[in-house]
């Protein structure tokens, strides 16, 4: 299908259609998730009045699978079945961990991502993550919809701004796992960015410094009219609280004289060393007291300039990206007006000051920094619905944090596309063969600054067959680089000089099959006792209203675009739909949807040009003025 | 639709000329996202989504070029018909590699002693010269039509991006 919804600022295609779409910060250590209700973005809260669900998640020998505080209730009793800070995974293999052998789970190393040992077999991160998004959407199916019969249009996921390809890949997966339609991926930072700026009519030069539960992410931006475009981007995707915590939990050891702990004291005392540390930022002092399992006991005072000096270089790890972010964006900290603090970890006074002297003057404190980018995640999720009434008309220009290449002679990288380069973005780059006669290709795609294949993440291979055989150098092998708007690539690869083309597309999936993915989706529905036929039928509607709701707003503003027979074409292909959509056959839905899309296509072309040539007339009457 | 095969001046509504009002390429540029831009489709379905994703490259990949000084140079000797970077290409002045090879000693030694207060200064240099290298550029093509000479300004400009990358390479290596 393929109509474009080209609305006024602050009309709603359809108002008395109004879509429920939600925000979800999925984080190392917290999850939340918010909407938008009344024009301003909420979050919600579970049945005791919560908005933080502990991202923890217990799977039990009979099946059962809790996710939030209940499963964080048995982290030290039951350590390697109860799996925290999960995110640290994602997308990962064993090798990629820093302090991984501090983790008290049974990994099994897996080809793309490491697997996690529990009674309940073992357990992919995307499918762990699955559970905690599940949490969330019942939340808000619980909050939102009930009693209703409203359905949830989908789900605005964030992720670090420095996540790579495959932690966004996995990332995604987890929400589709969880059953979550994923209008976009979008960057935590610039999350926090849209909340902030909406919030404040903020106008100029932003920076969000985002340190989270394990990872840190800075973004500089410009705001300009609504406009909100990153300049760019910097972090480290394996940095946050936990560090801090696990710090501590060292010190601790050392002055205790422990070693060679059970899985059971390893994660009391980790819970200990978190308490102290947000006692330590909170009230300047605090104790750690603990008894362990074999009866032994620790009792210690951890004073707050202890803890400053234990973890004065993790701080002093997250000014390096900050420096190089503002120089990558060409800029002067005297350029940033405010800098705006976001992720629990950003409350402790030692980053606080670190953060002000990098920037020469003191962080913006004034939102929740755990709540912020939730908020922005449901305000983008509000406006991607169609939701745009009273929200204003904004846009979001994102990057990506890192290059992506392509593998050359002699194990070297050359660069395709550079990080901060504005997303979406297609490069192409053309290729040689090296040898006479030569009939494939291997194409291995690598993410990452460093010159040298090794020193990149390789994201995936695949080999370009059937190239017609030539003299070396004569075929033109041109190898196209997308990234769309959720930093998520793909390539494919062109023999172009006979005319006889071969492509292949490459959408590179780390470890998760797409068989795999199936058949985790059917094990989760019969788990779940959910039925998988009703939830497409379910989502099919969903899109079927909202193809229907966008075409008649498409028809009340540009029906003028359409002659006679065009009209009548959406006019019977819409109905057609409508007349299908209460009744229960999938297939039949979806023919119709396809066919209402395909009668709506050149429509679509029709409106943007509209929409183009309006930008820029609008523009230039404004210029004169 | 957008006209995917407009050059990237025609797509941003500027002159063809090197000399740009940067301000208005901006506005340009953020007039035309806001009404292409795949978040502005998310309620179309695959075809019109698919649409808006090219569309928004495409504009984002003119941007990138119009707004980078040596890409637009290039780009716009292209247009002229000139090819300007050519592999087997590397005739350049000998008093500017002999002064980039000098400035890149300096730099490796700034880098290995740690010597952040260098590196910047070097920086600075670089962004200097290449000030006085995109005037001399402007007046090549917008004034007397002289390819050439506006041919090795272009290269001479790329050459000192490279140069700008170690230096900032090396000052973040000295922040780790």
């Amino acid at each position: 299908m393929a109509l474009l919804q080209i609305s006024e600022p602050g009309e709603s295609p359809a108002p008395h259609q109004r879509r429920v779409a939600i925000g979800i910060d999925l984080g190392t250590t917290n999850s939340l998730v918010a909407v938008v209700r009344n024009g301003s973005a909420e979050v919600l809260r579970d049945e005791a009045g919560r908005t933080l669900l502990p991202s923890v998640v217990r799977y039990e020998e009979n099946g059962r699978v809790t996710a939030g505080a209940e499963a964080q209730r048995h982290l030290a009793r039951d350590p390697r079945n109860t799996i925290a800070s999960v995110k640290r995974f994602m997308g990962r293999g064993v090798a990629d961990v820093p302090n991984i052998e501090n983790a008290p789970y049974d990994f099994v190393d897996a080809p793309g991502m490491l697997r996690l040992r529990t009674v309940a077999g073992p357990k992919s991160p995307v499918e762990v993550s699955a559970e905690i998004l599940k949490a969330l959407r019942a939340r808000a199916e619980a909050r939102v919809l009930e009693g209703t019969s409203a359905e949830l249009a989908g789900a605005v996921v964030t992720v670090p701004a420095y996540f790579d390809d495959a932690q966004r890949q996995a990332t995604k997966d987890a929400a589709k796992l969880a059953g979550l339609n994923v209008l976009r991926l979008l960057n935590e930072p610039t999350a926090a960015a849209v909340a902030y700026g909406l919030d404040n009519a903020a106008e100029g030069i932003y920076a969000i410094y985002d340190l989270g539960g394990g990872t840190f992410d800075i973004s500089i931006l410009r705001l300009t009219r609504g406009v909100f475009e990153v300049l760019s981007t910097g972090g480290d995707s394996a940095l946050g609280g936990d560090d801090f915590d696990h710090r501590l939990y060292c010190w601790v050891l050392d002055e205790a004289r422990l070693t060679q702990l059970p899985p059971e004291d390893t994660r009391l005392l980790l819970i200990k060393c978190r308490e102290a540390k947000e006692a330590l930022t909170l009230h300047g002092v605090a104790r750690i007291n603990a008894e362990l399992s074999d009866g032994r006991k620790v009792n210690l005072t951890p004073s707050q300039a202890k803890f400053f000096e234990l973890t004065q270089h993790l701080v002093q790890k997250t000014i390096g990206p900050v420096k190089r972010a503002l120089r990558d964006a060409g800029l002067a900290p005297a350029d940033v007006q405010g800098v705006v603090m976001v992720g629990g970890a950003t409350r402790m006074p030692h980053v606080q000051r670190a953060v002000a002297e990098a920037f020469g003057k003191p962080p913006l404190n004034n939102l929740d920094p755990d709540q912020v980018v939730a908020l922005g995640a449901a305000m983008q999720a509000d406006q991607l619905a169609g939701n745009r009434a009273g929200n204003g008309d904004w846009l979001l220009l994102d990057v990506i944090p890192l290059s992506l290449g392509l593998e050359t002679m002699g194990g070297l990288v050359e660069k395709i596309i550079p990080r901060n380069s504005t997303i979406p973005i297609a490069r192409g780059q053309e290729f040689t063969t090296f040898k006479d006669g030569q009939t494939a290709m291997a194409i291995h795609v690598l993410q990452g600054e460093r010159e040298r294949v090794s020193d990149c993440r390789s994201l995936a291979r695949f080999e370009l067959r059937g190239i017609p055989a030539m003299v070396a150098g004569a075929a033109r092998i041109m190898v196209t680089f997308q990234v769309d708007a959720d930093g998520l690539l793909s390539v494919t690869a062109r023999e172009q000089s006979t005319g006889i083309e071969s492509a292949i597309v490459v959408k590179p999936s780390y470890g998760l099959s797409d068989a795999e993915i199936a058949r985790m989706l059917q094990e989760s529905f019969q788990h779940a006792d959910d039925d998988m036929e009703a939830r497409a039928l379910a989502e099919i509607r969903v899109e079927g209203e909202q193809l229907l709701a966008a075409t008649g707003a498409a028809l009340a503003q540009d029906a003028d675009l359409l002659d006679e027979s065009e009209r009548a074409a959406i006019d019977a292909a819409a109905a057609a739909l409508a007349a299908l959509l209460s009744q229960g056959d999938r297939r039949q839905i979806k023919r119709a949807f396809d066919a209402l899309g395909a009668a709506t296509g050149g429509f679509a072309a029709r409106r943007m040009d509209r929409g183009v040539q309006s930008a820029l007339t609008g523009h230039h009457i404004s210029e004169l003025a | 639709m957008i006209d995917f095969s407009a050059d990237h001046f025609s797509l941003l509504n500027l002159p063809r000329r090197y000399r740009i009002d940067t301000a208005q390429l901006d506005r340009e540029y953020r007039a035309l996202q806001g009404t292409i831009h795949p978040d502005r489709h998310a309620g179309a379905g695959d075809a019109g989504r698919r649409l808006a994703l090219q569309a928004s490259a495409r504009v984002n990949e003119a941007y990138a070029t119009l707004r980078d000084p040596a890409a637009r140079g290039e780009y716009l000797l292209g247009l002229h018909g000139v090819v300007s970077l050519a592999d087997t290409d590397t005739a350049m002045p000998l008093d500017f590699l002999t002064a980039q090879m000098e400035r890149r000693e300096a730099i490796g030694e700034a880098r290995d002693s740690g010597d952040r207060p260098a590196l910047e200064n070097a920086l600075a240099g670089i962004a200097t010269e290449r000030a006085a290298l995109e005037a001399e550029l402007a007046e090549a093509i917008d004034g007397q039509g002289e390819l050439e000479a506006a041919r090795v300004a272009v290269r001479k400009l790329r050459f000192l991006d490279r140069v700008k990358h170690e230096i900032d390479d090396a000052l973040t290596e000295t922040e780790a």
